[in-house]
């Protein structure tokens, strides 16, 4: 177990010290991207499609640039005259930012009205005439490499079909082998839908250009500010926009989950438009406009699971297909199209695994945004996930033993899987374990057998995850070639208190406090004395921001090991105020004494203090440190999840009567923000497992663009969450911690989806794919009822 | 979202408010909670070119048994509904109705007049009034006018309201001994509108013989629906588990629901069944308490 | 109108959003906006001590009334009950629903002065939050509701 080294009021790690955020937030005096007010200030409002596949025959914009106070309404032609109608996405493909013919989704950008205020670029939206010429889109993925489909991305080079890519990992002809020499195998084809991460605040952007300076300030929702800036200069960078001229500062977010990573359409529009006019422009999605644009998930899984009869897991295989909308604007790193999908093996111990992926176009907005999730792990649990439980019940096994019987030990790791990972520690049977005494599971699955003599649907489901976060090591991991370090840079002023600042930038995770943890765990300093900065590219380290869980196992280890730099430091100036040797000094948090005589000590403070007053001759002044971490491996945190349901029959409504969740992260920083990060992920796990799905009509118009159909939950849907953790450190992490705050959300949904099915299964029911709704229960009662 | 523009206009009076609508003509439209109009405005769905903002009326907020009446005022908000104590203690499908529709912040400005005359099929008090057998009290440029609630609703989104009435009260019999009421929509999550709902009102004498149900369907059709069939079906008999397993069955029968992203038709159907038999039960078990 | 205890006046057009005159006009930027459709919950303020919310009325209807927005439940340097509890409780991340969902708090309390967890639950559905999973928003209302019930004296 782990313990406190430092006192409440130094605040080190492990501490559930009150947030040092909170005071703004909760006064009202958060500082969000539409709060912020500039003199002159212009507002932006899009004109969209209203067809998913369109030819544009014409725009007239005579009737708006009539109103009062309309001062522009900008178009893909007027784009096209500085080369700025398409932009890269990180994946290397190309989007639009405005078109000049073609529309490729429904409620893609048409055009953009910029006005003296909201209101009037309203009216000047709406009184844009568009003459549209509508296509038959092609909305269902499976029928976009028909022969006869149209070619959607005809403006590609060599582009012959609408297939964008095919990923494979593994060793297909072995896997294929064990699968057909195998007592059980079990298949299933499994969706997990489009999502969107519906932040409460949605996106937006203030650019402000000063044709004096040449400078472009941008106030920005914004992830990862300065990836977004270099982005910007090489997109930018012929129009005059140089790296060094650009400013972007992320305030605060109001929930990015991954949706604030990429570069939207707007982003650029209004950056062209206050280039352009030389004003201020503001432009803030409103809801229909968030929701429809940058999705997440999206993949078919074709799964097969093959095992021995007693119900040892000998190989898994899964072929994917996935939608991708007209354009790949995955936010994966370089190497890695598919993400960590490869993480697919899960918890479990076997040798054979092969997956593969086939990308295609759809007339469907772009995104495949790493929603609280490291680029498609969501995706690659719930497949491993699902099909244990379902080789569970083919042979009669209980899930946990099944589980417990095929777990990676804890003596065998480092673990390397079969499709390539090195996953660092965990103690699977352990966590596990913790989960079922803390649920009761035994008691339960004794209910669950009266329950069903009495003809009553109870279910219990479990999901036993392996994460990998905090990506990443150089040498694989890069955004467009950049690597995906991060960084601290911390500065001690000679009174004792100190400012630090990260590449980084926190939306709700609490960065404020916790960083000042770590640093006061390294320095002795307390947290409440150290300022924590982050998303201003004037003044923050270069870093690659945040998201998939990578700030404490990057940015989180940047800060330690700057740290042991100034303690190193430090031990210099001390030796020279105690007038001993270096060798002679010992450190214990906040001080440094002499070897065997520690009545004879330094402060942290007195250190600082002297760096600036009184150092040794010969040395730098200052005290200043700075790390850019890149981290050998990834952190690879683990959970078991157990939830219990009971459905009504004749309704299909779901009642989730308990949900334990027990997380392994390592070593932790502050408890109570990790426990909040944990409920928050698991509210939005059971979002997509019961509730939240984009749908769409053949037509490709979304059926649900606002938050009246797309459902998010309330506290009443939202159960009553029980968490607890164990903690096996990370062996390569500076602070023995993991990433957590994705975990939630990646763990939730098969837990939930087994659960219900587990219910259901008396009836001959073996799958659901998820959302799972009573709509969707009921339905497939009957089907089974029929088949009965 | 930002509504079109229109003119705004105040009326603290009734007849000043219809006095307005005349003159302003057929774009003028009122406005009170403003929660039905005002988000179709911000959709553009509605583009009035005048509002009459009739919030501002006196003495139209009360609820009171008066002769062998309930009378509701118009403006009455959910929220007053939710918790008066004549409604909780004697008319307890109220609660069930008011509970789950929308919202606490929106049932603060929502207002009983406004869920009714909206026309909508989706609206949880429609379906109430139905079993409630209520009358409408409207008044308009001719004079005041009495409309039972079964004469009310034309179409989707159409009442029997003229242009320029505004609707004033709500009358509602009484409730007798041995009666009960009961409402329970099935919703994808709090706040939604119906998938299926049902309201039911039960009147039983001494021996427990039905002397009168109401049965009112939720978001199954296009306008407010009454289950005729049904409540002739318990009209006059002592109700057992077979006639309200008939009632259930005519429920699914006789409603029109359309598949939508709430469910399929037959899943509508469907669960119009169980919650139908489901609320004559908590109806009959309220009755006879 | 009278906000925050101050009294305003101004000629605004029919149709601007009470919120857009709150955060636009009088730079209370505390009162949010996420969805448009009076769904989320995030522009909740109070009319007359009443929960609203402000994307789903008009400024020229609120002549005369007197609005609480967060900026106006405590003295500055100060917390309300529900700003000390959701501190105390972790009830907020990124804090964007935060504004909405305490001002709905504390109508819900004024009602409901000692409410069980559902009945918070359902007293706040009409609030979203993305971020906390709702348990420290419902463990916060509860410790406001019990500092509510019995107020600590003032120490002097």
């Amino acid at each position: 177990m782990f313990s406190c080294k430092t006192s409440p009021e130094v605040g080190g790690m492990g501490h559930s010290v009150k947030r040092k955020e909170d005071a703004r937030f909760l006064h009202g005096k958060g500082n969000y991207t539409d709060d912020v007010k500039l003199p002159g200030m212009l507002s932006m409002v899009m004109v969209r499609s209203p067809y998913a596949y369109a030819k544009i025959k014409s725009i007239n914009k005579e009737k708006a640039l009539a109103i009062d106070g309309v001062l522009a309404v900008i178009t893909g032609e007027d784009l096209a005259q500085y080369n700025l109608h398409w932009m890269p996405t990180l994946l290397s493909d190309s989007q639009m930012v405005l078109p000049t013919d073609t529309i490729m989704h429904q409620s893609q950008e048409v055009c953009a009205v910029v006005a003296t205020d909201r209101y009037i670029a309203v009216d000047g939206a709406e009184a844009v005439e568009v003459e549209y010429e509508p296509m038959q889109a092609i909305v269902d993925p499976f029928k976009s490499l028909d022969e006869d489909a149209p070619l959607l991305r005809p403006d590609k080079e060599g582009q012959k079909d609408n297939h964008i890519y095919h990923w494979e990992r593994g060793d297909r002809e072995k896997t294929d082998a064990a699968i057909a020499n195998a007592d059980v195998v079990v298949k299933e084809r499994i969706h997990l839908p489009r999502i969107h991460v519906a932040s409460i605040e949605t996106c937006g952007v203030v650019a402000s250009y000063d044709k004096d300076t040449q400078k472009m300030l941008i106030y920005l929702t914004s992830q990862a500010p300065h990836a977004i800036r270099t982005i910007l200069a090489l997109v930018a960078g012929h129009v005059g926009l140089s790296e060094e001229k650009i400013r972007i500062i992320a305030p605060d977010i109001g929930g990015g989950f991954g949706g604030k990573v990429p570069v939207y359409p707007g982003y650029v529009i209004a950056i062209a438009a206050s280039f352009l006019i030389g004003k201020p422009v503001k432009w803030i999605e409103d809801r229909s406009e968030n929701l429809v644009n940058g999705f997440a998930r999206d993949y078919h899984m074709d799964c097969e699971l093959a095992a021995t009869k007693d119900g040892k897991i000998q190989a898994f295989k899964v072929s994917t297909l996935a939608d991708h909308g007209y354009t790949d604007s995955s936010a994966n790193p370089s190497k890695y199209p598919t993400g960590m999908f490869s993480i697919c093996t899960g918890s479990y111990d076997y040798d054979n695994a092969f997956a593969e992926l086939d990308a295609v176009y759809t007339n469907k907005a772009p995104g495949g945004v790493a929603y609280r999730c490291s680029f498609r792990v969501t995706e690659a649990v719930h497949a491993i996930e699902r099909m244990v439980d379902k080789l569970a019940a083919e042979i009669g096994k209980d899930p946990a033993l099944l589980r417990l019987e095929n777990f990676i030990k804890k003596d065998q790791f480092p673990y390397a899987s079969p499709l390539g990972w090195s996953y660092d520690s965990g103690d699977y049977e352990a966590t596990l374990r913790k989960a079922m005494d803390m649920l009761g599971y035994d008691d339960y699955k004794k209910e669950q057998a009266k329950k069903r003599a009495e003809g009553k649907l109870m279910g219990i489901g479990l999901c036993t995850f392996t994460e990998v976060v905090g990506a990443g090591p150089s040498k694989d991991f890069d955004i467009l070639g950049i690597a995906m370090f991060d960084s601290a840079e911390i500065r001690v002023h000679p009174t004792g208190k100190a400012l630090a600042r990260f590449g980084t930038k926190s939306q709700g995770q609490g960065h404020e406090t916790t960083y000042a943890q770590i640093l006061a765990e390294e320095l002795g300093i307390p947290y409440t004395d150290i300022e924590i900065d982050e998303g201003d590219t004037d003044t923050a380290p270069y870093g690659l921001g945040t998201y998939a869980s990578r700030s404490t196992p990057t940015a989180g280890a940047a800060a330690a090991i700057a740290a042991r730099k100034l303690r190193d430091k430090g031990k210099k100036i001390a030796a020279h105020l105690l007038e001993v040797s270096e060798e002679d000094i010992e450190w214990e948090v906040g001080k440094y004494f002499v070897k065997g005589a520690p009545e004879k000590s330094k402060t942290i403070q007195d250190v600082a203090f002297a760096a600036y007053t009184n150092f040794p001759p010969g040395m730098e002044p200052g005290f200043e440190a700075t790390h850019y971490y890149d981290p050998p491996n990834l952190t690879f945190p683990n959970g078991a999840y157990i939830c219990v349901v009971e459905v009504d029959e004749e309704t299909g409504a779901i009642d989730v009567k308990r949900f334990v969740a027990i997380d392994d992260c390592g070593n932790i920083i502050n408890p109570m923000i990790v426990e909040g990060q944990v409920h928050g992920g698991l509210t939005q796990g059971i979002a997509p497992a019961m509730y939240e799905g984009i749908e769409y009509d053949d037509e490709g118009n979304v059926l649900n663009g606002t938050l009246m159909d797309y459902l998010v939950p309330t506290a009443v849907e939202s159960p009553h969450w029980e968490t607890g953790h164990t903690i096996t450190p990370s062996p390569h992490h500076p602070l023995g911690a993991k990433g957590v705050a994705e975990s939630p959300t990646v763990g939730a949904p098969p837990a939930i989806a087994n659960a219900i099915i587990d219910a259901l299964y008396p009836l001959g029911i073996k799958h659901l794919d998820i959302p799972i709704t009573p709509a969707k229960v009921w339905e497939a009662i009957q089907e089974a009822k029929a088949k009965a | 979202m930002i509504p079109a523009k229109f003119d705004y206009h105040k009326a603290t009076s009734v007849k000043e408010a219809i006095a307005l609508s005349q003159e302003l003509g057929e774009e003028a439209k009122y406005m009170s909670g403003g929660h039905s109009l005002l988000p179709m405005m911000k959709l553009r769905f509605a583009t009035p070119e005048h509002i009459i903002d009739i919030s501002k009326i006196g003495g139209l907020s009360y609820i009171k048994e008066e002769g062998n009446l309930l009378k509701i005022g118009a403006m009455t908000t959910q929220t007053d509904l939710e918790h008066s104590d004549l409604l909780i203690s004697s008319y307890p499908i109220f609660g069930d109705a008011v509970w789950l529709t929308a919202d606490p912040s929106v049932r603060n400005f929502g207002t009983i007049g406004g869920n009714i005359a909206h026309g909508d099929a989706a609206n949880d008090q429609p379906a109430v009034m139905l079993a409630l057998r209520a009358t409408i009290v409207a008044e308009g440029a001719d004079g005041e006018k009495s409309i039972p609630i079964d004469e009310f609703f034309h179409g989707f989104y159409m009442t029997a309201l003229e242009p320029g009435d505004i609707l004033t009260e709500i009358q509602i019999p009484k409730a007798k001994k041995n009666s009960g009421g009961a409402y329970y929509k099935m919703e994808r999550k709090v706040g939604d509108y119906a998938t299926a709902g049902v309201a039911v009102h039960i009147e039983l004498d001494d021996a427990g013989v039905c002397q009168e149900i109401g049965i009112g369907l939720t978001n199954v059709s296009a306008v407010p629906m009454r289950l005729d069939r049904g409540e002739e079906v318990l009209r006059g008999q002592k109700v057992t588990d077979e006639l309200i397993e008939q009632v259930g069955q005519i429920a699914s029968e006789d409603c029109e629901p359309e598949s939508d992203l709430r469910g399929s038709e037959a899943y509508k159907r469907s669960i119009v069944n169980t919650i139908t038999k489901r609320m004559i039960n908590k109806a009959l078990e309220r009755a006879r308490n | 109108m009278t906000i925050n205890g101050e009294s305003v006046s101004a000629e605004v057009d029919s149709r601007l959003l009470l919120v857009h005159f709150i955060r636009e006009n009088l730079d209370l930027t505390g009162t949010h906006i996420g969805c448009d459709t009076s769904s989320c919950g995030a522009c909740t303020i109070l009319i007359d001590g009443k929960s609203v919310k402000s994307c789903t009325y008009l400024t020229v209807r609120a002549d005369g009334a007197n609005i609480t927005t967060i900026e106006g439940i405590a003295a500055d340097g100060t917390n309300h009950p529900l700003q000390q509890a959701f501190h105390d409780q972790h009830g907020l991340h990124c804090g964007f629903c935060t504004p909405g969902m305490i001002m709905r708090s504390i109508d819900m309390l004024k009602t409901n002065p000692n409410p069980t967890e559902e009945e918070i639950r359902w007293g706040i559905s009409g609030n979203l939050c993305r971020c906390t999973g709702y348990n420290n928003i419902v463990k916060s209302v509860q410790q406001a509701a019990k500092e509510m019930a019995n107020p600590k004296e003032e120490t002097v």
